[in-house]
């Protein structure tokens, strides 16, 4: 074969064909997600025996090869046929318009071999549930509107729906479920339809919604944009509470944190008094579970999806209108519970409840809500990181980097325990003990403190900061030391002045950890050292100017291509990489919905039973691809225009161009010398993951 | 770091200063004053604690400030220790509209006494002035004229006097303790560089420690100055037992 051995994405026409039948599906099984996005989709639950015929029963096969596999000659030479064309020479198969509709594809050979691998749904089992119920309060009329829409953009006839199989009758979380919805119903106001729905569908009439975004000012945008203001105190007389409560409930997340007593400990929205009813509400149905012996997981009702988490004294509630599906929520609050340790480590947490069970964990924790905040509302707002839990790195050249890890050895002093330069929110540099890892979920918290929180920044000076990592420790406090460099102090302090205003944490942080608390000075006179250093040679010129260069666009990386936005996760070093938001994501809320469709992207390809490697993803906003293997995991995102092929082929130019640029986009170790050094070892190989949720780093 | 303009060859010397006081009387917002003049409505709680340096320009010499701006919080109380062992000075802030504030205020002036260093310079501060009546009176002169003041102005609490203890109580207090007495804004300014003032006058010369090399601009600031503490302070550090961090 002349391919040249990387594993690519095969497209073909008669998928291509297959994509545009299924956009013009028209909705003769009103399917929930079908209502939400007007996506017709296909079962998540293709049967395991239909992938004997596809494109990732070669790789599934041997996943050890996955890097330089070579397709093996196909069982079945007409689809192969197909396949191959798409991976020689995908530009042949844009040649087809594809405005082309077959309505019998699905009969050919070729549509058994999209069926099986390359599904175009959009969520998964949690989703699925969440829009459930939202979809049985959605009127008919809704339904019906949304699919002509579609028509009328594509200008499709409608060709038979035959791909339905994976219509799903709805089966509550709960035995009781009915009872449930219908208590919270009344709590939250049963809106007649889903907001996911209206979030994700204010664009319907235009041809490139992503991009209109920022013209678009309708309720459901306005009301997003409102989604972070403060909800001010009741009034005494409590004249303002019932409007409050409207504002109260017209947000798309909460969360909520309480002791199994029922005592609130921290909300994101609204006070107190406020909300007071609703926490006894939520605490009741909790505990009657509890109380039952079986653990309440999450429910549905009016539109929003609740999940529960019951860690120790403590239930964490996530309420979300945002489409997310469960495992994604719990992650969240993991990451909220991982902050409350933070503050008052494993023992004292638990000493204190077993102390006193009514214990008002609000005065202990005070003074850690803003860090709580912080963290919901980068939740709120999308966030890489968190979905592929994975961290980013500053893009430098691996000889710089090499550099930087040298002088952080060079000038590490007795007590560090970690040593880290993070640029913007993206690791640089690391030191650390060769026997302990670092937790993305701890780098998590800090990088949360340090630049989504605006306290410690604010603050203007060095910081000594005792806090604990939980995924190093549970049990203890570390110190921290933290002293932030201006990224651009050789621009005119009033060009400083006004990037600032702009919001952008474009700071660069030493962070110097240490176990002793005592150590304030030592870390001090390290830090004076290594900056010294690293000015001395030129390292800190190229940090400040990779910071100030940003993240590259889609079509820097990839020229001329139809990407409008991507996600690049390694597996094995725990890291992912991105394009820059501009052009087409710079508000509030295109980043939302972007981050939504990779929410959702995401879940297909994560379910449980999931064997899909590769993903697309067609709706009357873009189209998208999630592809899989045991290396990596990419999402990516084009224009509604795009086809398939050129998605494909973008895709494929992007693990080609990560490919190449490996060592500077991740922190790749294995250039320093550890052998003089018994005590840190630089960050290097990463042990490759074993579970989803507890790599390290 | 901000006075990098080096000052004609005064004799320059440094005070360790530590602010100690409970939870959001201010005590972040007068550093941030005294350092930067600015003024910020809605400043988050600090965490841990923070260390700052700056460069107050006497008549005859020039002082630098090595300031900790502690958190008040009272999980971070028991690392309180660490940072006024070795201090020549403290200022111990209330909030002029808080009665638990002075409560609060007393303790850390008695724990002062018993365990810091016995010549500490002690400054009890009652902050948030431009919240009380005399509030327009005072602030009309010394008021910096900022954008966060104008800001500020819509706040309920200016109409109405939220005063809570009187002027007479907290010097009464500090005369009979032997501790300077301010009362002080953070918001307009009032009285803040007084306070530092006051302190750096109050420190006899003998006691301060020569810092032979003012820091030059930029990264390295400091470090000479510094090393020779550094070195005394561990020290010193090594001896001292404490109790956990929580
Ligand atoms: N009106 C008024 N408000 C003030 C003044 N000083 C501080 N504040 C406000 O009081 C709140 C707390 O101020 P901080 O400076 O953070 O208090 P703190 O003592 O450092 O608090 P911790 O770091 O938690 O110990 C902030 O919202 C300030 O804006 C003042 O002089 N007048
Ligand atoms: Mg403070």
């Amino acid at each position: 074969m002349g391919h040249d051995g990387e594993e690519s994405l095969a497209t073909s026409e008669g998928e291509e064909e297959l994509a545009n039948d299924r956009r013009t599906s028209p909705p003769r099984d009103r399917d929930d997600e079908s209502t939400i996005r007007g996506v017709k989709e296909e079962g998540a639950g293709a049967s395991p025996k239909e992938e004997s015929s596809t494109i990732s029963q070669a790789r599934s096969n041997s996943p050890e090869t996955e890097q330089e596999y070579r397709p093996p000659l196909p069982p079945r030479p007409s689809n192969f046929g197909l396949l191959r064309e798409g991976s020689y020479s995908p530009g042949s198969s844009l040649q087809r318009s594809k405005n082309t509709s077959r309505p019998h594809l699905q009969s050919t050979a070729t549509t058994a071999l999209s069926r099986t691998d390359i599904h175009t749904q959009s969520y998964q089992d949690g989703s699925r549930e969440t829009f459930a119920a939202s979809a049985q309060t959605t009127p008919p009329s809704k339904a019906i509107a949304a699919f002509g829409s579609i028509k009328r953009i594509k200008g499709f006839s409608g060709s038979e729906g035959g791909d339905s199989g994976s219509v799903r009758s709805y089966a509550p979380t709960l035995e009781t479920g009915g009872d449930v919805e219908s208590l919270l119903g009344e709590v939250l106001g049963a809106s007649q339809e889903s907001p996911a729905w209206r979030l994700h569908s204010t664009q319907n009439e235009a041809p490139d919604p992503f991009d209109s975004i920022t013209y678009e000012d309708d309720e459901t945008t306005v009301d997003f944009y409102r989604e972070f203001d403060e909800i001010s105190a009741v009034a005494a007389d409590g004249e303002n509470e019932e409007q409050l409560l409207n504002q109260w409930k017209s947000k798309r997340k909460h969360f909520l944190i309480l002791s199994s007593a029922g005592k609130p400990i921290y909300n994101r929205h609204g006070d107190d008094n406020l909300i007071s009813g609703y926490i006894g509400i939520i605490q009741t149905i909790i505990s009657f579970y509890e109380g039952a012996h079986n653990q309440l997981k999450g429910f549905t009702a009016a539109g929003a999806r609740f999940v529960v988490m019951s860690q120790g004294p403590l239930y964490l509630v996530a309420i979300s209108k945002l489409g997310e599906n469960d495992p994604q929520l719990r992650v969240q609050l993991e990451a909220l519970y991982m902050q409350i340790l933070s503050t008052l480590t494993l023992p004292n947490l638990t000493h204190m409840f077993s102390n006193r069970p009514s214990t008002d964990l609000r005065r202990p924790l005070q003074g850690t809500e803003p860090l709580l905040s912080a963290l919901a509302d980068t939740f709120t707002r999308g966030s890489p990181p968190t979905l592929l839990s994975a961290l980013e790195c500053l893009t430098i050249r691996k000889s710089h980097r090499q550099v930087i890890n040298d002088t952080l050895l060079q000038t590490r002093c007795e007590t560090l325990l970690y040593g880290l330069i993070v640029a913007s929110g993206r690791l640089v540099s690391v030191v650390r003990p060769r026997k302990h890892s670092l937790h993305p979920s701890d780098l998590q918290l800090i990088f949360n403190m340090l630049f989504e929180a605006r306290g410690v920044k604010a603050g203007g000076g060095e910081n000594w900061i005792p806090l604990c990592l939980p995924g190093f420790n549970k049990n203890g406090y570390l110190y921290m030391y933290v002293s932030f460099i201006s990224a651009y102090e050789s621009i005119g302090e009033e060009e400083h002045e006004r990037v600032n205003e702009s919001g952008k944490p474009d700071d660069i942080a030493i962070l110097l950890i240490s176990a002793n608390k005592e150590s304030f000075y030592d870390l001090r006179k390290m830090r004076d050292a290594l900056v010294d250093e690293l000015e001395a040679n030129g390292s800190m010129a190229i940090v400040r100017s990779a910071v100030r260069r940003g993240r590259p666009t889609a079509t820097d990386i990839v020229p001329g291509t139809v990407l409008r936005h991507f996600l690049y996760k390694s597996r094995a070093n725990v890291q992912f990489t991105m394009p820059s938001y501009e052009p087409s994501f710079t508000t509030l809320l295109a980043r939302r919905r972007l981050l939504s469709l990779y929410h959702a992207l995401h879940a297909s390809v994560h379910a449980k039973n999931a064997h899909l490697k590769v993903h697309h993803c067609i709706s009357r906003e873009s189209i998208s691809l999630a592809w899989v293997t045991p290396l990596f995991e990419l999402y990516c995102v084009a224009g509604p225009q795009a086809s398939r092929n050129a998605l494909a082929q973008s895709a494929n130019k992007v693990i080609q161009w990560v490919r190449k640029e490996e060592e500077r986009v991740f922190i790749i170790g294995g250039a320093v010398s550890l052998n003089s050094l018994d005590r840190c070892t630089i960050y290097k190989k990463l042990t490759p993951p074993a579970a989803r949720y507890s790599e390290q780093i | 770091m901000a006075d990098s303009a080096a000052a004609p060859p005064k004799p320059s010397s440094s005070v360790k200063l530590v602010l100690l006081g409970e939870a959001a009387v201010g005590k972040s917002s007068l550093v941030l004053r005294f350092v930067n003049n600015d003024f910020q409505e809605n400043k988050e709680p600090t965490i841990g604690a923070a260390f700052l340096t700056q460069k107050s320009h006497l008549p005859h010499r020039t002082i630098k400030f090595e300031i900790w701006d502690t958190a008040g919080q009272e999980r971070f109380a028991s690392l309180a220790p660490m940072y006024y062992r070795n201090a020549q000075s403290a200022l111990v802030v209330y909030d002029l509209t808080k009665p638990t504030s002075l409560v609060k205020a007393k303790h850390w002036v008695a724990e002062l006494q018993r365990q810091a260093n016995p010549g500490i310079v002690i400054a009890l501060v009652g902050n948030k002035l431009d919240l009380t009546d005399e509030n327009a009176a005072a602030s009309g002169g010394a008021s910096t004229s900022e954008g966060s003041d104008a800001e500020g102005a819509e706040t309920p609490e200016t109409s109405g006097d939220a005063r809570k203890i009187s002027t007479k109580e907290g010097r009464a207090y500090a005369e009979e303790e032997g501790l300077l007495f301010f009362e002080t804004s953070a918001k307009t300014g009032v009285n803040v560089q007084e306070v530092f003032t006051a302190i750096a006058n109050a420190i006899p010369e003998t006691q301060m420690k020569g810092a032979k090399g003012p820091g030059a601009a930029g990264a390295g600031a400091g470090q000479t100055a510094l090393g020779s503490e550094r070195v005394n302070l561990n020290q010193r550090a090594e001896g001292a037992k404490e109790g956990c961090a929580c």
